[in-house]
C-alpha cells in the first residue's frame, strides 16, 4: 500500500493505502465518490473517462492512482454545478450536444482541454480534436455544434 | 445547415410546450456529474462479483473445481450451476409461434457451455480486484464438442447439435406467402436478384450493462438497480424465477448510459446477482468491462438473405421472395426470443411497396454465438438494405432514375391504410412526401448533375436513396415479438399532486438517453395546464406504477405520451371541480393554464397549491365529498399502433486509392407524426444514423471458425467517430397520426434507412466497374478486392 496526495477540483485529498495497481479511474470514483468520471472500456478508446490532469487531458483508466502522487486534477465535477454550468456545459444542453450522457464527461473534459489550447477555426478541427472520444448517441453532430458555441463565447470574451 | 422545417401546420394552433425545442431537464445533473448510473450506486459494504467465462465455443463441463477460488484472499463465496440449482427456476422465453424451440435462461452454464464468453462460475469477494484475482484459482476441465461457427454449418447434414433436447439446430422457422410468386416472376419483364449479408453487429451502449442488487435484511427485499431498458419486464421475470413476490423485488432503471436493445433482455447475469444477494444477505455489485460487454450482451443482425424481384416493363415492382437464413447464437432471449430479428426482416421486406405476391422464408439457426436480440431497428436495416438494393438494381436493369422507381412503387397518400404483401398494414403516413422532401433537401437533379462530372474526371463518386416505414408505438393487438406472451400493447401514468402542490408523474417507459423525462413532462404541462418545471418526471421504478415494461420499439413517446395525455385530462378535471367550488364558478367557465385555475375573462384564480391545501389540508373549505385525491392513473393502449417512415439520401466518394468511402451529404426526410421537441427528435435521428454509418461502413463482429470472437475490443470492433460522420440535414414531414396526440415513434429510424442509401450509393459510385454491393460493412478491404476482381474480370474478357 502506498500513501498519496493530490488536489482534485481545487479540494486536498490524501490517501494513505492505494494498492500499486489501482486505476486512477477507480480511485476517483470509489476512494474519492467523484462518479462522474465514467468507465466505458478500461483499454484507453473511449474516452469516457478523460479528465485533467495538471491540465492536460489524460485517459484515467490508463494510468494508476499512484502515478498522480502530487498532481492536480479536474474533473467534470470541477466544471460547474448543475445551478451554475459553465460555459462549455451549458452550450452543450444549449445544442443538445448529450443524450444518455455517459459519454459527456470525457467529452466536456476533451472539449475544455481543446477550448483552453487550440484556435478551433473549423468544424474539422473540432471532429479531429474530438476523434479520441466516442460517443452512440448523437452521432457527434450537437457535440460539435456546441464546442464551436464555446469557442466562439471564447473568443469574444477574449476580445 | 440544418434546415428543420416543420411541413404545413399552423405554429398558432400549437400548444406552447409541445413541438417546443425545450432544453433537457435531464440535462444539469448528466452535464455536472451529478447523475447517478447503476455502477454510481454505493450501497452499504457492498461485495463485488466477477464471472468465470468459457473460453471454449462448444464443450462439456466434466468437472469444476473452487476449492482454490474459495480460499483466496477476499472471496466470500463462489458459485456454480450446481450450488445454486434450488434457488431459481430457469426463464424460458414462451412463444406460441409454431417450429420455435424455446431455450431456458439460466444464471450459469450448466452441463455444457455452448459460446466463447458463457459465464460458468461466480466468484463473490470483497472488491472487485479481489473477486478478479480469484477466478484464475477455478479449474475447469471440459470435453471439447464441435463448434458451430456458422449459420450454414448448422444446418448441414452431420452437424453437432447445440440444444441435444431441441432435436435440431433450428430454433426457430417460418414463412410468410402471398399470391403466385412462381407465375410473376416468370411473367416479369426484369428480375433482379443475388445473396445479401448483414454482418453480426455489437449495439455498443458506452456504457457497459451493469447491476446492482441492494440487499434489505429487515424484510428479506431486494431492490435490482440495472441499466436495463425493460425494467418492468426484469422485475416479473425474476419475480417469478426467485418465487419473490414484486413488493420484495423493486427494479430500477436508474440514469442508463444508452442500450440501442443490448440492454433489453434478461441476462443470466441479472439473475445471478439476485441469487447471490439473496443467498448472501449482502448488497453486491457488478459492471461489465468492455470485453465482457462486447461478447456477452445480445448482438444483432447476421442474417444471409438470398433475394429475388420481379418487375413489369414499367418499372413496377411486382414480385418479392426470400430465403433468410439468421445466426441468431446459441440462446434465445427472454422475453423477445431467438425469432424477435430474423422473423422481422422476412416481415418487414416488402417494405413501403405495392408488391403483390410475395414469399418469405426463414430459418434462425443455432450457432456458438452469443444470442442475437434487438438492435435499433430489429430486422429492418436489412430488409431495407436487401429491398433497397434490388429496388437499385431493377432501376438500374430497367433504365430508370433510383428516385422515379420509388416514386411508382410506394404506397400512396389515397392508398392507406395498405396491407403489404407480409401483411403488415401502414396507417396513414407520408411516403412520397418523404421521397419529395428527401430529394428536395438533398438537391438531388444538381446531384446527379454534381456526378456527372465527377465521372468525368475519374472519381467515384456515387448517390443512394433509401425508403422505409417501420411500426411504432404498437398496441395490444401486435406482439411485439411474435407469438410473445407477455403485454407490450400499453403502458400507465399516475400522476398526483400532493399536499405541497408538488406535480409528480410516474410512468413505466424507462429512458435511457431518449430524452423521456423531458418530453413527457412537455405534454403534461400542456394538457394538465401545468408550468413545465414544476413537474417531476419518474420513470423505470417498478415501484412507481403496478405493471410496465420499459423502453423499447419506439413505442414511449406514443404510448407513454397517449398515457399522460389521458391521465393529465383526468387530473384536470378534479382540479377543475375542485376549483369550481373554490371560485364559485361553472366548471366550464375555467381555464386551466401555467399552474393556476381561473375563472375566464376574470382576474380570479386559485393555484394548484391553493386547490392541494384546500382537498388534502384545510378541513373547511370544501364540502367532504368534494375533497378528490388529486391523482390520476391511465393506462393507455393504442391498439395498433401507428407507422413512420423516411427517405434517407447518401452521396458518398470513394478514394480508389485507400478504398475509404467519404460521406458528403447524407440527408433525411421523416414523418414521425407531431413532434414533441424538434430538438430532441433530430438528436435522435443524428444518433440512429451515425449508427447506421457504423453498420454500413466499419463495424463487424468477427468469429472465426473455431467461434473465437477477433473483434472484442474497440480497437478492433470499430464505431463511428466524429470525423467519420457527415454533417446531417433532416426534415421532417409532420403528418399527423391517429393515436392519442398525433405521435408516431421515431428512435429507431436512422439505423433502418443508413446503411441501405450508403450501399446503394457505394454501388453507384462503382457502378464504373459493375459491382454489386451485397454485404455490408463495406470496409476499404472488401471495396479494394471487389475493384480488384472486377478489374480482373474485365482483363479476362478483352
Amino acid at each position: 500500500m502506498i500513501a498519496i496526495s493530490l488536489k482534485v477540483n481545487g479540494q486536498r485529498h490524501d490517501v494513505p493505502d492505494v494498492e500499486p495497481r489501482m486505476l486512477l479511474s477507480d480511485l476517483l470514483r470509489d476512494r474519492l465518490g467523484l462518479t462522474g468520471t465514467h468507465v466505458g472500456c478500461e483499454h484507453g478508446v473511449c474516452g469516457a473517462c478523460t479528465i485533467l490532469v495538471n491540465g492536460d487531458s489524460v485517459r484515467s483508466c490508463l494510468m494508476l492512482a499512484v502515478q498522480v502522487d502530487g498532481a492536480d486534477i479536474l474533473t467534470v465535477e470541477g466544471l460547474g454545478s448543475p445551478e451554475d454550468l459553465n460555459v462549455l456545459q451549458s452550450q452543450f444542453r444549449e445544442h443538445h450536444g448529450l443524450q444518455c450522457g455517459y459519454c459527456t464527461p470525457g467529452m466536456l473534459m476533451t472539449g475544455e482541454d481543446m477550448l483552453r489550447k487550440y484556435p478551433l477555426a473549423t468544424d474539422e478541427d473540432i471532429r479531429e480534436g474530438l476523434s479520441g472520444n466516442l460517443c452512440r448517441c448523437t452521432g457527434y453532430q450537437n457535440i460539435v455544434a456546441a464546442i464551436r458555441s464555446a469557442a466562439a463565447l471564447r473568443s469574444e470574451r477574449k476580445s | 445547415m440544418n434546415s428543420d422545417r416543420p411541413a404545413n401546420r399552423s405554429d398558432v394552433l400549437r400548444p406552447k410546450n409541445v413541438g417546443a425545442p425545450i432544453r433537457r431537464t435531464e440535462d444539469p445533473r448528466l452535464l455536472t456529474g451529478s447523475g447517478e448510473y447503476t455502477a454510481d450506486r454505493m450501497p452499504d459494504r457492498p461485495l463485488h462479483l466477477a464471472f468465470l467465462r468459457s473460453g471454449q465455443p462448444h464443450a462439456k463441463i466434466t468437472r469444476i473445481d473452487t476449492t482454490a477460488a474459495s480460499e483466496a484472499a477476499g472471496v466470500v463465496a463462489v458459485l456454480t450451476a450446481e450450488e445454486i440449482v434450488d434457488d431459481f427456476k430457469p426463464v424460458i422465453p414462451f412463444s406460441r409461434m409454431a417450429n420455435y424451440y424455446a431455450t431456458p435462461i439460466l444464471p450459469l452454464a450448466s452441463g455444457k457451455v455452448r459460446y466463447v464468453g458463457e459465464a460458468i462460475a461466480a466468484i463473490v469477494a470483497t472488491s472487485r480486484y479481489l473477486a478478479e484475482d480469484a477466478l484464475e484459482l477455478i479449474e475447469v476441465d471440459y470435453e471439447p464438442l464441435k463448434p458451430i461457427a456458422r449459420a450454414e454449418l448448422a444446418v448441414a447434414e452431420d452437424a453437432p447439435l447445440l440444444h441435444e433436447e431441441a432435436g435440431t439446430n433450428v430454433l426457430i422457422a417460418r414463412e410468410f406467402k402471398k399470391g403466385d410468386v412462381g407465375k410473376d416472376m416468370a411473367a416479369a419483364a426484369v428480375r433482379v436478384g443475388g445473396r445479401f449479408e448483414m454482418t453480426r453487429k455489437a449495439p455498443l451502449a458506452m456504457e457497459p450493462r451493469s447491476y446492482t442488487a441492494e440487499y434489505e435484511k429487515r424484510r428479506d427485499a431486494l431492490t435490482l438497480y440495472t441499466s436495463s431498458n425493460i425494467p418492468g419486464i426484469i422485475r416479473d421475470a425474476i419475480s417469478e424465477s426467485l418465487s419473490l413476490p414484486g413488493h420484495r423485488l423493486r427494479v430500477v432503471a436508474p440514469d442508463v448510459g444508452g442500450s440501442f436493445g443490448s440492454k433489453g433482455s434478461l441476462y443470466p447475469e441479472e439473475l445471478l446477482i439476485c441469487i447471490a444477494a439473496r443467498r448472501l444477505r449482502r448488497s453486491i455489485k457488478w459492471t461489465a468491462d468492455r470485453l465482457e460487454d462486447i461478447s456477452s450482451s445480445s448482438q444483432a443482425f447476421s442474417e444471409i438473405v438470398d433475394a429475388e424481384m420481379g418487375f413489369d416493363a414499367n418499372g413496377t415492382a411486382t414480385t418479392l421472395q426470400a430465403d433468410v437464413i439468421g445466426d441468431v447464437g446459441a440462446f434465445s432471449i427472454y422475453p423477445w426470443t431467438c425469432g424477435l430479428e430474423p422473423v422481422q426482416v422476412v416481415s418487414f421486406l416488402p417494405g413501403p411497396y405495392k408488391i403483390q405476391s410475395y414469399r418469405g422464408a426463414v430459418r434462425g439457426v443455432a450457432t456458438c454465438k452469443p444470442p442475437t436480440g434487438p438492435y435499433r431497428g430489429v430486422g429492418r436495416p436489412v430488409s431495407t438494405f436487401v429491398c433497397e438494393r434490388l429496388m437499385d438494381m431493377g432501376a438500374k436493369a430497367l433504365g430508370i432514375d433510383p428516385l422515379e422507381i420509388r416514386r411508382r412503387n410506394l404506397v400512396r397518400a389515397e392508398e392507406f391504410p395498405y396491407r403489404i404483401a407480409s401483411g403488415i398494414i401502414w396507417d396513414k403516413t407520408g411516403f412520397i412526401e418523404c421521397l419529395d422532401a428527401a430529394a428536395e433537401a438533398a438537391g438531388y437533379v444538381q446531384l446527379r448533375k454534381h456526378q456527372a462530372h465527377a465521372r468525368e474526371s475519374g472519381r467515384l463518386f456515387g448517390i443512394g436513396i433509401a425508403s422505409y416505414a417501420e411500426l411504432t408505438g404498437i398496441g395490444s393487438r401486435i406482439a411485439v415479438a411474435p407469438g410473445m406472451p407477455i403485454n407490450t400493447g400499453s403502458e400507465t401514468a399516475k400522476i398526483t399532486i400532493d399536499s405541497t402542490g408538488a406535480i409528480t408523474a410516474a410512468f413505466g417507459v424507462a429512458s435511457h438517453g431518449q430524452g423521456l423525462e423531458t418530453t413527457l413532462g412537455q405534454i403534461i404541462a400542456d394538457d394538465l395546464g401545468a408550468r413545465f418545471e414544476d413537474i417531476r418526471v419518474v420513470q423505470g421504478d417498478s415501484d412507481e406504477v403496478p405493471m410496465s415494461t420499459g423502453t423499447y420499439a419506439s413505442r414511449s413517446a406514443v404510448l407513454g405520451g397517449g398515457a399522460a395525455k389521458h391521465a393529465s385530462a383526468i387530473l384536470q378535471a378534479k382540479l377543475r371541480r375542485v376549483a369550481s367550488h373554490l371560485l364559485e364558478a361553472s366548471t366550464e367557465d375555467l381555464e386551466v393554464t401555467d399552474g393556476k385555475v381561473a375563472v375566464l375573462g376574470t382576474d380570479r384564480s386559485v393555484t394548484f397549491k391553493q386547490i392541494a391545501k384546500a382537498v388534502y389540508s384545510d378541513m373547511k373549505t370544501l364540502p367532504v365529498d368534494a375533497r378528490e385525491e388529486l391523482t390520476a392513473t391511465y393506462t393507455y393502449d393504442p391498439i395498433n399502433g401507428t407507422t413512420a417512415a423516411a427517405t434517407h439520401i447518401a452521396a458518398v466518394e470513394i478514394d480508389p486509392a485507400t478504398c475509404f468511402v467519404k460521406i458528403h451529404k447524407f440527408v433525411v426526410a421523416e414523418d414521425c407524426g407531431r413532434i414533441i421537441n424538434p430538438m430532441i427528435v433530430d438528436g435522435q435521428v443524428h444518433g440512429g444514423v451515425a449508427q447506421g454509418i457504423g453498420a454500413a461502413l466499419f463495424e463487424e463482429l468477427i468469429y472465426d471458425d473455431d467461434g473465437q470472437l477477433l473483434s472484442a475490443s474497440l480497437v478492433d470492433y470499430v464505431i463511428p467517430s466524429a470525423p467519420e460522420v457527415p454533417l446531417m440535414d433532416v426534415v421532417h414531414v409532420e403528418s399527423e397520426s391517429a393515436v392519442a396526440g398525433g405521435f408516431r415513434g421515431m428512435g429507431e429510424g436512422g439505423t433502418i434507412g443508413a446503411p441501405a442509401a450508403i450501399a446503394n450509393a457505394i454501388a453507384d459510385a462503382l457502378s464504373p466497374f459493375d459491382i454489386d454491393v451485397s454485404i455490408l460493412p463495406m470496409t476499404p478491404e472488401r471495396i479494394f478486392r471487389l475493384i480488384q476482381n472486377a478489374k480482373l474480370k474485365a482483363k479476362e474478357k478483352s
